[in-house]
């Protein structure tokens, strides 16, 4: 007799043995290692610890590679294992104007206190393919001046602030944390902030775009965009004084926006903030922009575009949560579909009836 | 594939950390202390994806215990692969017994079925929740929807049932078909097919449902009222076969359609694949 | 906190006893009326009864501030409810997610948070330790959980009690939730319950 869908244990023992396979590739081939792949495919893992919302370099590391180079699936598995880790504590806000910078620009000044440093950029290279990477062959070190890490990089927005022309950051120094307690509406800006930094990266990126095109514009000035390494630090409840814990690399972007100002109010800059783990530019300028925007109705400015609809943008950031609920239309719904059948069939039965009923009725006229 | 255990140490029993489980048991006993009204919980990243069940998941880890007998379905059936897959990952970090018998099982975790077989009293049934809010789909604002819940202004639902009837001639929603709670919430179901809500109507059981992704978590309490919308002139009804189960000869149970043949050829069996088998075993012992 | 070597024990074996007591717990609220009896539950310290003790344990910690009426806030409760759950003990009844009072102690649900109509489940949830879960006065309970009526009679409780509780009844979906307890018992009584003598 015919039985549907037996045997699913085994089915998935046998999928579960030929995707590792398939992970592995050509055993001829040498295996990645965990250090291959942080250190040149770095920026992979700076946007895997970046949404997945752990720094851990060798464990973004190993998500990508048991994901096969799927980010989204490699985000997945990093934040499955945070969730199941114990919290110790929390460490102090980070000071990014301690931050030893190894790239920093404004643009909106031709110059500015410690100087404008390019960095490593793609901004500039020509998108040529460069086939000697193709070849095997090592590549001698880049010449770069030794970090300055005797002073401190003030921040372009600071400077700003100082003259009044700049709107102070928030002070709100309350903690919540998205991944403990459910998301209630309205958000506070740390919380927007803390969904965006967690939010996917196309995501931010479309919506982004979106403001520079007329949804949601706000005249966005990048006022700095800097990465480097920042320390972290963290006061043990024993001991009662900060110790450092680590250094992380991060990069922050501080987007300087217009503001009309109000009958009160002078006209002012405001900021739009963007903060992402390692080297990821893309996803700290579409955070800023997506946070000023998501700022609309605080600035007393029209939100009719979806990059400002709180809810809209709040709601639909996480790739996690989205690729779980598109991907889960793969599991098997035949019996609301059954239900469905039933009732369309029960529906175009009577719709016939009644056709055929008219018909009748006009030939007998 | 990373193995996990309840006995190598590396997990929490039942996956949750004791901190989480607390927060979850709160929750659940807020959601039965106001029955069909969404209780939000600081839902986990759970191994397994969003909208696969990790709303039921969390729920279930939460209760659990070593007394425990576990089944889990889905569409009715024990042995489908996401069925499969959630009862392989509690007997693995919950060390817990499980099976496919409903009469036997403690608890029950589904996805959009309820089991044919009567449910009793200490049953606790957990159901997987995509979208949690019944009027998700009328309004897509939370912010909307709770004043709504707040203010028990369900007139919107009205409307979309009466709409259903003036362009259908009946109320053309099939599952996921919104019940009201003690007269006072309206509730999702979850999406079992509206052949399934009457099951919930005063059950012995107790239902919990737990949403994922969504970050929700509602109950109705045993012996609790739950009515499936409708008017005076357009009395709820549920679907119905001309077909018996081609393998247990049921008349009372929802049947799946399989098409058997390129021909379109139809064969229709029991969705819940226990009561089948308990049928056909019955059936068998008695000849 | 005082003397550590004075502290009462927690729940032995946590994620198990915990989860044993939790589900007595989930059974009582989910058949009001109904008296549970909690396995494994510790003794209590200074006046908090062994089921109180264990619903703590079982459901209070640090994001769950605790406020104990004066019968029970004594530093053996306080360094209790400290040490094992890590709960904050809080003086205003309206930040409490958890209450502890006595059987007679005054304005008994006055002043605890109600929860909001959009989310009446911010609400407290308060234990009341009574001398006996039956042997008081008859009443009839119905609601959610119940088939047609319960029987129940609890002691101790002073006819206010009961004014009160009619009140918070009327305040569903808001109101705060009841458990009694009584030595290693308890029995619940959630706000959508409606009692009658």
């Amino acid at each position: 007799m015919y039985v549907a869908v037996k045997g699913g244990e085994t089915a998935i023992a046998h999928s579960l043995d030929y995707i590792a396979d398939k992970r592995r590739g050509d055993r001829s081939l040498a295996e990645l290692s965990l250090e291959q792949i942080d250190q040149q495919l770095g920026l992979a893992v700076d946007r895997v610890m970046t949404e997945g919302s752990c720094y851990d370099r060798s464990l973004a590391a190993l998500a990508i590679k048991q994901a096969r180079g799927d980010l989204i699936e490699a985000i997945f598995l990093l934040r499955a294992y945070r969730t199941t880790l114990p919290r110790f504590g929390e460490s102090l806000p980070l000071d990014t104007a301690s931050m030893v910078a190894e790239r920093r620009i404004s643009s909106t000044f031709k110059d500015v206190p410690g100087g404008q440093v390019l960095g490593p950029t793609y901004d500039y290279t020509h998108r040529l393919l460069d086939f000697s990477l193709a070849a095997e062959g090592e590549r001698p070190a880049a010449a770069t001046a030794p970090a300055d890490t005797g002073r401190s990089l003030p921040r372009v927005g600071d400077i700003l602030e100082r003259e009044g022309m700049l709107e102070p950051p928030p002070q709100d120094g309350a903690s919540e944390d998205l991944t403990r307690q459910p998301l209630t509406l309205p958000a506070s800006r740390p919380v927007r902030l803390q969904n965006l930094a967690r939010g996917d990266e196309g995501f931010l990126l479309a919506l982004g775009y979106s403001t520079q095109r007329g949804y949601g514009n706000n005249h966005p000035f990048v006022g700095e965009i800097r990465y480097g390494h920042v320390p972290v630090s963290f006061v043990p409840e024993e001991l009662g004084f900060a110790i450092e814990i680590a250094e992380i690399d991060l990069t922050e972007c501080d987007m300087v926006n217009q503001f009309a100002g109000s009958h009160d109010v002078p006209p002012q800059f405001t900021r739009g903030y963007g903060l992402a783990f390692g080297h990821s530019e893309r996803k700290a300028m579409s955070m800023a922009l997506v946070d000023r925007a998501l700022r609309a109705e605080e600035l007393s400015e029209a939100a009719a575009s979806p990059a400002q609809d709180e809810e809209f943008v709040l709601a639909h950031s996480d790739n996690v949560e989205a690729s779980g609920f598109v991907q889960h239309l793969k599991l098997p719904h035949y019996v609301d579909f059954q239900s469905e059948l039933v009732v369309v069939r029960t529906l175009r039965a009577e719709v016939e009836a009644r056709n055929r009923q008219a018909a009748m009725d006009q030939a007998a006229e | 594939m990373t193995e996990i255990n309840a006995k190598d140490g590396a997990y929490n029993y039942a996956y949750l950390d004791e901190q989480t489980k607390r927060m979850i048991r709160r929750a659940i006993l807020k959601a039965v202390a106001v029955p069909g009204y969404q209780v939000p919980f600081g839902g986990r990243e759970m191994p397994l994806p969003y909208g696969w069940g990790t709303g039921g998941i969390q729920v279930t880890a939460a209760i659990i215990g070593q007394d425990d007998t576990l089944k889990v379905i889905d569409q009715g059936a024990d042995d489908t692969t996401n069925a499969v897959s959630i009862r392989r990952f509690f007997a693995r970090v919950a060390d817990v017994a499980t099976t496919t018998r409903t009469k036997e099982a403690t608890i029950i975790q589904t996805r959009h079925r309820v089991p044919e077989t009567p449910l009793g009293e200490g049953q606790i049934l957990v159901f997987q929740v995509p979208i949690p809010e019944p009027l998700r789909m009328l309004e897509p604002r939370e912010t909307e929807t709770r004043t709504l819940h707040a203010l028990s202004e369900y007139g919107v639902m009205q409307v979309s049932l009466y709409e259903s009837i003036a362009r259908h001639g009946r109320i053309a929603k099939t599952y996921n078909y919104p019940v009201m709670v003690n007269g006072r919430y309206i509730m999702s179901p979850s999406p079992i097919p509206k052949f399934d809500n009457p099951k919930l109507d005063r059950s012995p059981a107790l239902q919990l449902y737990g949403a994922g992704r969504e970050k929700r978590i509602y109950a109705v309490p045993p012996h609790t009222p739950v009515k499936s919308l409708d008017f005076d002139d357009h009395p709820f009804e549920i679907e119905t076969w001309e077909q018996c189960c081609a393998l247990c000869g049921s008349r009372e149970s929802f049947l799946d359609e399989m098409i058997v043949d390129d021909d379109g050829q139809r064969l229709f069996v029991c969705s819940d694949t226990d009561y089948c088998e308990r049928r056909r075993d019955t059936a068998e012992a008695a000849e | 906190m005082s003397d550590l070597s004075q502290l009462a024990p927690g729940l032995a074996d946590p994620p198990h006893d915990a989860q044993r007591i939790f589900r007595a717990i989930l059974d009582a609220v989910s058949h009001p009326g109904r008296i549970v009896s909690l396995p494994a539950a510790p003794a209590g310290p200074g006046r908090l009864s062994p089921a109180a003790a264990a619903y703590l344990l079982t459901l209070a910690d640090r994001d769950t501030p605790v406020c104990l009426a004066e019968e029970f806030d004594h530093p053996a409760v306080r360094d209790f409810l400290r040490f094992h759950a890590g709960s904050p003990i809080v003086e205003d009844r309206g930040e409490a997610a958890f209450g502890v009072l006595a059987a007679n102690t005054p304005q008994p649900l006055e002043g605890f948070n109600l929860g909001t109509d959009a989310y009446p489940d911010r609400s407290a949830t308060l234990l009341v330790e009574v001398p006996a879960l039956s042997d008081g006065l008859v009443q009839q309970w119905r609601g959610p959980g119940i088939d047609v009526r319960a029987t129940v009679a609890i002691a101790g409780l002073p006819e206010d009690f009961w004014t009160e509780w009619a009140a918070n009844h009327g305040l569903f979906p808001c109101g705060v939730d009841v458990v009694f307890t009584a030595g290693t018992e308890l029995c619940a009584l959630p706000r959508s319950i409606a009692v009658e003598v």
